[in-house]
């Protein structure tokens, strides 16, 4: 049984004032997410990732499609006894200290007195909250509240964890906290879904990720599977080299970027490994500086398939004024 | 049950430490200073007045609160996105209406006591200083209990509007909320008028609306006893019962509607 799972998942908002229109903000998604795996849901802003999220949460109705959590309908009160969920910079109660922030949920989740004051005493320690606790949320800054979030998002020891934008707002160390606790999240089993729009967070942390654009899925598996992030040539920096020296091997180069007297920058296609042209300039005296793999960035590919969804929305709009 | 208690309990404390609380302050202030001023003005007439005013000052303060934090208790909570880390915990959206109600109830209760015993302390006061509890003119003690039967009826008409408040705040937005409460309060003060409306007009179907308004619309006249338990005209026990039972009807439905459309709603 998967940990989650949706089929064909839409939602259309209305949008404009006097002339309702809808708006198609999730376009039939299908995902599956295996029980213990950290899945890492990609996107720019405005892709649709919140948007799943809170389907998946049962804030939002979809208008399409159905959602599943551990094997039950997204929504299900004793589904939302298994999961945590930690919204995009969330709020919470100002008029609470974190104490009382999390001793109420822990009430709502249903464990008594002495478990209470017990599991937040031991959250509150997980994610750095010291003598701060007993101050209100009011006082606390924007990364002080994300780490009440997210203990408010584990506090039932959850099977699945679902986090929106966990690391947005934080500082590189609070970053760093936020990937260690993901690692011990699935040292515990837990399956944790997370959206981002960083994929260095994802690298880091994801044995799969979905990539979204436009509200339509256009990749999903393993970072090193998909198309898009494979490696799309190379980048080598020698030094010592004298000019003519490379021009003999200039068929085998894509472009040469001069960057000093001696220094030069060589792209090459991805078709001709680096080795043999690295052996043979070696030869000539060369000294390697860099060799770096050539990826497509993130954000290249959604500014890809950004493009691509207008183009292909625009070619539909086409089709339907015929 | 458990989720309403602990979310009624949350509202209750939301209101404490927003200093709601501090409306008390302000309204024995405001009997002790009339209080003053009327033992320096009138003769024999002081505490019928402190009577009225100190019901209609309760009634005011009450509906204050129950208007401007009712109307607060839904649209607050997604307007600050502090919805959606509390629906994600195991509790159902009707638990979750019926627990910012009843949390609601609650801060009313305890302001409407506070404020009673505040009430009453001024007209000990008075009667101590008049040398008597019963003096002649006076129609009624300066510490009469039935005092409590208009106390009563404040709070039944309190927890309608705070019903009204809520089932508004479930779908519109705060400003349009309030107008729509304190229209609806005033209306309910005048809906009698409605029922025999078609003894004044012939269209039919102007007196079949008049009916339908007055049947669908709170009608709120029959809680004001005011004057009658301040002249010492007898309020039955099934005058009260009657008007009990209607409040709790009335309130049940304004609850189901905005049940109903809450667990409906998206939370973009």
């Amino acid at each position: 049984m998967p940990a989650i799972a949706t089929e064909g998942l839409t939602k259309d908002f209305a949008i404009g004032f006097w002339r309702r229109r809808p708006y198609r903000a999730l376009d039939g998604l299908t995902l599956s997410v295996e029980q213990g795996e950290v899945f890492g849901f990609l996107g720019p802003n405005g892709a649709g990732k919140t948007t799943t999220l809170k389907l998946l949460l049962q804030l939002i109705f979809p208008t399409a499609g159905r959602a599943e959590i551990l094997g039950k309908p997204a929504g299900d009160v004793e589904v939302k006894r298994r999961i945590g969920y930690l919204p995009e910079s969330p709020y919470f109660y100002d008029y609470l200290t974190a104490e009382e922030l999390l001793t109420y949920f822990a009430g709502l989740t249903g464990y008594d007195r002495r478990e209470r004051t017990r599991r937040v005493a031991s959250l509150l320690d997980e994610v750095g909250i010291g003598a701060e606790r007993r101050l209100q949320l009011r006082k606390f800054s924007k990364g002080m509240l994300q780490r009440v979030g997210i203990a408010q998002a584990i506090l039932n020891d959850p099977e699945v964890v679902f986090l929106d934008e966990p690391m947005s707002g934080l500082d590189p160390l609070g970053r760093r906290e936020v990937r260690n606790l993901i690692l011990r999240l699935r040292e515990r089993g837990c399956t944790v879904f997370f959206s981002s729009h960083v994929l260095a967070d994802a690298e880091a942390l994801c044995s799969r990720v979905a990539i979204l654009a436009g509200g339509r899925l256009v990749a999903t598996g393993r970072m090193s599977d998909i198309q898009a992030f494979q490696v799309r040539g190379w980048e080598l920096v020698v030094g010592n080299l004298a000019g003519p020296a490379l021009e003999k091997y200039r068929s085998r180069i894509q472009r040469v970027t001069p960057i000093a007297d001696d220094r030069f920058a060589l792209e090459l296609a991805q078709e001709s490994p680096p080795d043999g042209l690295l052996r043979d300039l070696i030869a000539e005296g060369a000294r390697l500086v860099s060799l770096n793999p050539v990826r497509h960035t993130l954000e290249d590919y959604f500014v890809e398939q950004v493009q691509k969804q207008a183009h292909s929305r625009m070619d539909d709009g086409v089709k339907e004024s015929r | 049950m458990r989720a309403v208690r602990f979310i009624a309990i949350n509202v209750f404390r939301e209101s404490v430490r927003d200093k709601v609380l501090y409306n008390l302050v302000l309204f024995a202030i405001m009997l002790m200073a009339v209080s003053f001023l009327l033992g320096q003005l009138t003769a024999g007439q002081d505490v019928k007045i402190i009577k009225d005013l100190g019901l209609a000052a309760i009634a005011i303060f009450g509906l204050f609160i129950a208007t401007f934090i009712g109307i607060g208790l839904v649209s607050k909570e997604v307007e600050r996105r502090s919805i959606y880390s509390l629906l994600s915990k195991p509790i159902r959206r009707q638990e979750f209406i019926l627990g910012k109600y009843l949390g609601l109830v609650l801060t009313l209760a305890v302001n409407v006591a506070a404020m009673t015993a505040a009430y009453y302390a001024v007209l000990a006061y008075m009667a101590w200083k008049a040398g008597g509890n019963f003096l002649p003119g006076w129609e009624a003690p300066a510490l009469d209990p039935m005092l409590l039967k208009a106390v009563a009826m404040i709070f039944l008409q309190l927890m309608i509007v705070t019903a009204i408040a809520l089932l508004f705040s479930t779908f519109s937005s705060p400003a349009l909320a309030t107008a729509l409460t304190l229209a609806l309060y005033v209306v309910g003060h005048f809906n009698a008028d409605l029922k025999n409306f078609d003894a004044v007009v012939t269209s039919r179907p102007a007196a079949f609306l008049a009916k339908t308004l007055y049947y669908t619309l709170p009608n709120l006249s029959p809680f004001d006893v005011k004057a009658q338990v301040v002249h010492a005209v007898p309020v039955p026990v099934g005058y009260l019962l009657f008007n009990t039972a209607y409040a709790l009807i009335y309130i049940s439905a304004l609850l189901t509607a905005a049940t109903v459309i809450f667990i409906r709603r998206d939370f973009k």
